[in-house]
């Protein structure tokens, strides 16, 4: 009896750390705000291999937490290729620590996914869209912001 | 005389953001005299039989760089014969990125067997004056009467993980209209890409 709770908490440990990243397309990210129970969405593009991003990634976190028990919710979207899955995205979000939902981008024509988040978006990373379901706000940012910055963006569309 | 100042301020905002914004579709691209991988100098005007060219800004240690080298000495070998040659600028200061050194440069270059000029471009001038927000970042050049008109900017094609074989390739379209006497249909593309890794100002 005591192996098989072993062996059944091994599995949902393991799981749990396996479901920390999955893979979404944009229309299911626009489906998770959509349904969400939060209003403001802070979602962050960004990939490991991104000096900048990696950078201000601490301050989504702690605009995150900051908020926890407020209908808001930060989401970083990398756009690390989905075959590094695995090998980066994983390692690197346990290494970090991170506790904001984290997604890997599941779009295959990047022309059309850019075009899509942002009209004028270059393609740039570090980007930013923050969403108020509420207020059908959408502002979009290409650039990497200071704790600051990023307070300021926010309380601007709350 | 308020008023006249804030139109000459509004004049000098609106060409400091012009300079940053580089070329546009149309333009006509200046030359350019930097060092090669093999030490020696390459200029746009030293391809003597060029009806064009294939401007590559990329660098050694950008993912998105690194899953193209394949593709564009795939596009060096495909053009270059057909008059347009590839021409890759490395856009990043070796400070700033380590992997990034002339020397790094070389051994990429003779690792991967490029078959294509590769350039230094030190304090970044071309990469600020062509207007390459990002690695990799093409420009494709059409020799005319006037001098080089930039045809094409953007992305290689819309697949950068090599996923669909349906992909479009944005380059090799551009370029086979331009050999046909065409106008490129497509004229300017976005992809994610690496940001340019400036050199750090001193600050005294």
């Amino acid at each position: 009896m005591q192996k098989c709770i072993v062996t059944i908490l091994l599995i949902l440990a393991g799981h749990s750390v396996n479901a920390q990243v999955k893979l979404l397309t944009l229309n299911e990210l626009e489906q998770r705000a959509a349904k969400g129970k939060d209003t403001t969405y802070v979602v962050n593009f960004w990939a490991t291999w991104c000096g900048p991003c990696v950078e201000e990634l601490p301050y989504f976190e702690r605009l995150n937490n900051e908020n926890a028990k407020k209908p808001f919710k930060v989401i970083l979207m990398s756009l690390d290729f989905k075959s590094k899955l695995k090998t980066d995205v994983i390692p690197f979000v346990a290494k970090h620590k991170i506790k904001s939902e984290v997604y890997v981008v599941n779009e295959t024509d990047q022309q059309k996914f850019i075009d899509r988040v942002d009209k004028n978006w270059s393609g740039a990373l570090p980007a930013t869209l923050i969403l108020n379901t509420d207020k059908k706000v959408r502002a979009f940012y290409e650039q990497a912001f200071t704790y600051s910055e990023l307070l300021k963006a926010v309380e601007t569309h709350k | 005389m308020k008023k006249l100042l804030l139109a000459c301020l509004n004049i000098l905002l609106a060409t400091a953001v012009n300079a940053q914004i580089g070329y546009q579709v149309g333009d006509l691209a200046s030359d350019f005299n930097l060092k090669n991988v093999d030490g020696k100098n390459v200029s746009l005007a030293s391809y003597k039989n060029a009806k064009g060219y294939i401007v590559v800004f990329t660098c050694n240690t950008c993912p998105v760089s690194k899953a193209y080298e394949t593709r564009v000495e795939a596009l060096s070998k495909m053009y270059a014969v057909k008059g347009y040659p590839v021409v890759a600028i490395n856009t990043n200061d070796p400070v700033a990125s380590p992997g990034d050194t002339y020397e790094k440069m070389q051994e990429r270059a003779k690792e991967k067997g490029f078959s294509f000029a590769y350039l230094l471009d030190p304090d970044h001038v071309y990469t600020k004056k062509y207007g390459a927000q990002r690695t990799p970042h093409v420009f494709v050049l059409q020799k005319t009467a006037k001098g080089n008109e930039v045809a094409y900017i953007g992305a290689i094609d819309n697949d950068q993980q090599e996923a669909n074989a349906q992909r479009d390739n944005y380059v090799q379209n551009a370029v086979n209209q331009l050999l046909k006497g065409e106008k490129p249909a497509l004229t300017s593309t976005k992809a994610i890409g690496c940001t340019i890794k400036w050199k750090k100002e001193v600050s005294k």
